[in-house]
């Protein structure tokens, strides 16, 4: 197995929708779009995170194995946020007296 | 399967082939990303409980940040990625010249990044920011806003520590480089500091908006 | 498989290989550096055992007449700290995966021996932090640095303890990320995934558990190390932190790290049990996949150490029920283990005492376990002695039972050479019964309502914590016989042949012990694993 050299061009592409992106973030930030604020600070920097995994750390051309460890790490991290999100999001839920909210 | 005699330069003994130690380091880098992702990972968690929980004053306290200077430090850090990239490239080509080149630039835009940090917190410090018996702020949101300033202080403290532990590997593979350690067989090295560079990278495309932008819709 | 390795009398192996101070402490042979962590580990089993038998003293009479309460408060966080970081969490792993991983997979080394060597150095920096502390008077937080009392109020060497337990963390990292590569990319040609060692199978779950977790605690006792020295207070309620957000962090480590000392433990047993029962396991792929399985779900269960501790009842309703989950991948290896020894040629050997004293207290500890995840029980028992039983019996009946297994069973692989039957068996018995008469009553104590953590009792517990106090005699003299007799048979034990046990697996193809580079020729596999009756074919075809 021999490594897949990804063209120059291509990191130069990347590169500049990475730039874009930035731009855009930035640029809605300032805008009142109530939770669509936070969806899109998000989501874009899922964007770009994706995009760098892909292309410059070479995930794209890389084998299952890769792919798969790359998806477990975030995985993982959604594991512990999730599950101690599942804490602090329900705890006032209860509507028992004398109960701590 | 070949004896210790057979064996080329730049392959430990340990290995049969210049593809299985790539494929061993390459998969080595990853692990250690993954374990990264849950260290840094745990003040994520701790953001995102407390973010959840005071709101306004994150979003108060995500207002003293500067936001020209974050937006600049992201694009100079997504350009010193550019740049770590292309040294890869340089080395799968075997362009001696240019790993070194391209490495020195990455550390010049790190070293960049790194300057306009303290320039950001010697800023927080003028202004009674940094957390602690100096801290202050005047209203009733005041703990909100010392916890986020906890937050920020920790995740772009943690995240510049990496970037000079980078910095400092960056400078020995570029000199690696200039030697001629490497070659298109072989360049792990170069590869795998380019890997964690990418990762520091990442971490900083999700700090910016998490600590920068988060809230500034709000009016304050 | 396809290797015959015939055995001059001393022939060169890693042991003669070199001599010297300097050829072992600069080494890069992956069974070499498990020699040294054999070494480390033993030193600090030890130590810890030694704060266990001052405490079963102390708690042999109601009142606190031999230690202050807060120098008790000391040794039982020593006791957790030395007995989790600096023994359990590297014992199987560092020592027998160290030795055993490239040789049940027919590789020369782990993919990086210089890692290797490097996590025994950070373990040991690690350790001197945590003995500095000690030294200094010790850490009376409890193995857990709760905050706040860890963060705010705790007049101790917090810090010292807890920066050893965040760089031992990192030696941890290092074994496990050495162990998952070298898995995937060293085995040998024709050794695919379902023939390999279920040894080997369970160390990369354990490898798992040991990157994905490690990374989260290290970063919680950094944050209550900033809050102490730089009053970054992250978890300081007055700036609207929440304490408990800690306990989240470090079960969410903790937890599973209770997998990375029992999933070896599990490993060693397979092994045993196969090998004793010369059969080959039962339901391989279920035994297999029940490591993966427990490593995985491990992680989404750390809840249920914070039923009382303020967690949401939604949480902890998920909590509980993923935790009695977990029983169904663990019931799954014990009854593949039982089944493995129907109709078998049982053979009584030491190493197979122990797996099954293992399993009969692994059982026991599993049961109580289920028992814990029930939100109803949990609240009457929390903080008792119920859970100190409980965890003793996963931790010492079944970690350091199959250890101990473990290490009678390549004993003779590792050294070359035997080791007294009749004293080894002696002390297996001893063993099981002082485990079971120190750790048994504690159950019945912790039900009547004794609180962990205490050095004063009321006077009707005193019989069951004499007897308590009594087992842990017996189980202090148990565990002292291996160590005698194991130091004795360096020297003097008789030699030992290739295969004394005339078990399966690449090991014990290779001499005893093996040389550097593990095998004269590459080995190939040809063979399923465990693979008895193809064995007993070409020795009888010979
Ligand atoms: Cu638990």
């Amino acid at each position: 197995m021999s490594e897949t050299i990804t063209p120059v061009r291509t990191y130069l592409v990347v590169f500049l929708a990475l730039m874009v992106l930035t731009a855009i973030t930035v640029a809605v930030a300032f805008f009142e779009l109530g939770p669509l604020n936070d969806i899109a600070a998000m989501g874009i920097a899922i964007t770009k995170a994706c995009l760098v995994i892909l292309y410059f750390m070479h995930v794209r051309h890389s084998s299952r194995l890769t792919k798969v460890v790359v998806v477990a790490g975030f995985l993982w991290l959604l594991f512990l946020i999730g599950f101690t999100m599942s804490d602090y999001l329900t705890r006032g839920m209860i509507s028992m007296q004398g109960t701590i909210g | 399967m070949q004896g210790e005699s057979s064996h080329s330069w730049g392959l430990a003994h340990h290995f049969d082939s210049f593809d299985q130690q790539r494929e061993a380091s390459n998969l080595g880098m990853w692990v250690f990303l993954v374990t990264e992702i849950m260290f840094f990972g745990g003040l994520f968690t701790a953001y995102v409980v407390y973010r959840s929980g005071q709101g306004a004053a994150f979003a108060l306290g995500s207002h003293e940040l500067d936001i020209t200077l974050g937006a600049i430090n992201t694009a100079v850090l997504i350009g010193s990625s550019l740049t770590m990239a292309l040294a890869v490239w340089a080395a799968q080509t075997g362009r001696r010249k240019a790993i070194v080149g391209f490495i020195l630039a990455t550390i010049l835009l790190g070293g960049v990044f790194l300057g306009i940090k303290v320039v950001e917190y010697s800023a927080k410090f003028e202004h009674h920011l940094v957390p602690g018996p100096n801290f202050h702020w005047n209203g009733p949101e005041a703990p909100g806003v010392e916890m986020f300033f906890n937050l920020y202080f920790l995740m772009t403290g943690l995240h510049a520590a990496h970037m000079v532990i980078g910095m400092g590997i960056l400078l020995v593979v570029a000199i690696l480089a200039w030697r001629g350690a490497f070659s298109p067989e072989n360049h792990n090295l170069v590869e795998g500091i380019g890997l964690y560079w990418h990762f520091v990278d990442i971490v900083w495309i999700f700090l910016f908006p998490l600590l920068y932008l988060l809230g500034r819709n709000i009016q304050v | 498989m396809s290797v015959t390795v015939t055995t001059p009398a001393r022939r060169k192996n890693y042991l003669n290989a070199d001599y010297g101070i300097k050829s072992w402490l600069l080494t890069q042979d992956h069974k070499r550096i498990a020699i040294l962590y054999l070494v480390s580990i033993t030193f600090f089993f030890v130590l810890g055992g030694v704060m266990a038998a001052l405490i079963r003293v102390e708690l042999a009479t109601p009142l606190g007449d031999m230690v202050e309460p807060d120098t008790y408060n000391r040794l039982f966080t020593a006791h957790g700290v030395v007995m989790v970081f600096l023994f359990l969490i590297p014992s199987i792993p560092a020592v027998l995966g160290n030795f055993l991983i490239p040789l049940m997979i027919g590789a020369k080394d782990l993919a990086f021996p210089k890692l290797n060597l490097g996590s025994w150095y950070v373990y040991n920096l690690g350790a001197i932090l945590m003995v500095a502390a000690l030294l200094r008077g010790g850490t009376d937080t409890g193995w857990t640095f709760y905050t706040p009392y860890s963060s705010t109020f705790a007049d101790s060497e917090v810090i010292l303890t807890a920066l050893g337990a965040f760089v031992v963390g990192f030696s941890s990292i290092m074994t496990g990320l050495n162990f998952i590569v070298t898995i995937h990319r060293m085995r040998a040609p024709g050794l695919t995934w379902f023939r390999l060692p279920l040894f080997v199978w369970a160390h990369y779950g354990t490898s798992l558990i040991q990157i994905l977790g490690t990374p989260v605690v290290a970063i919680a006792i950094l944050l209550v190390a900033a809050e102490r020295l730089l009053h970054i207070g992250i978890f300081d309620p007055a700036l609207g932190g929440d304490p408990v957000l800690f306990q989240h962090l470090f079960w969410f480590y903790s937890h599973p790290a209770v997998y990375i000392m029992i999933l070896p433990s599990m490993g060693v047993i397979s092994e045993l049990i196969t090998a004793f029962s010369r059969k080959r396991i039962f339901g391989y792929k279920f035994v297999a996949f029940s490591s993966l399985a427990i490593a995985v779900l491990g992680f989404l269960v750390w809840g249920h150490h914070l039923f009382v501790s303020s967690q949401s009842i939604y949480a902890g309703l998920i909590f509980s029920v993923l935790s009695m989950l977990v029983a169904v991948p663990s019931a799954v290896k014990v009854f593949n283990w039982t089944a493995t020894l129907y109709q078998g040629s049982i053979s009584w050997q030491t190493p197979m005492i122990y797996a099954l004293g293992f399993i009969g207290l692994f059982v026991v500890g599993g049961l109580t376990g289920t028992m814990l995840a029930t939100l109803g029980i949990d609240m009457h028992v929390h903080d008792t002695y119920f859970v100190v039983a409980h965890f003793h019996y996963i931790m010492v009946g079944g970690a350091i039972m199959g250890y101990l297994g473990g290490l009678h069973f390549w004993w003779p692989k590792i050294t070359g050479r035997l080791y007294s039957v009749f004293w080894s068996k002696i002390s297996a018995g001893l063993i099981f019964v002082g485990f079971n008469l120190t750790f048994f009553p504690q159950f019945l104590l912790g039900y009547m309502g004794m609180p962990r953590r205490y050095h004063s009792y009321p006077e009707e517990f005193q019989i069951l914590n004499v007897l308590s106090s009594a087992g842990a005699t017996i189980l202090g003299l148990g565990y002292l016989l291996p160590l005698i007799y194991f130091t004795w048979s360096m020297r003097y034990g008789e030699r030992a042949s290739d295969n004394p046990w005339g078990a399966y697996g690449l090991e014990w193809e290779t001499s005893s012990p093996p040389p550097t580079l593990n095998f004269d020729e590459p080995p190939v596999v040809t063979t399923e694993a465990y693979d008895y009756l193809a064995m007993r074919d070409k020795k009888t075809a010979a």
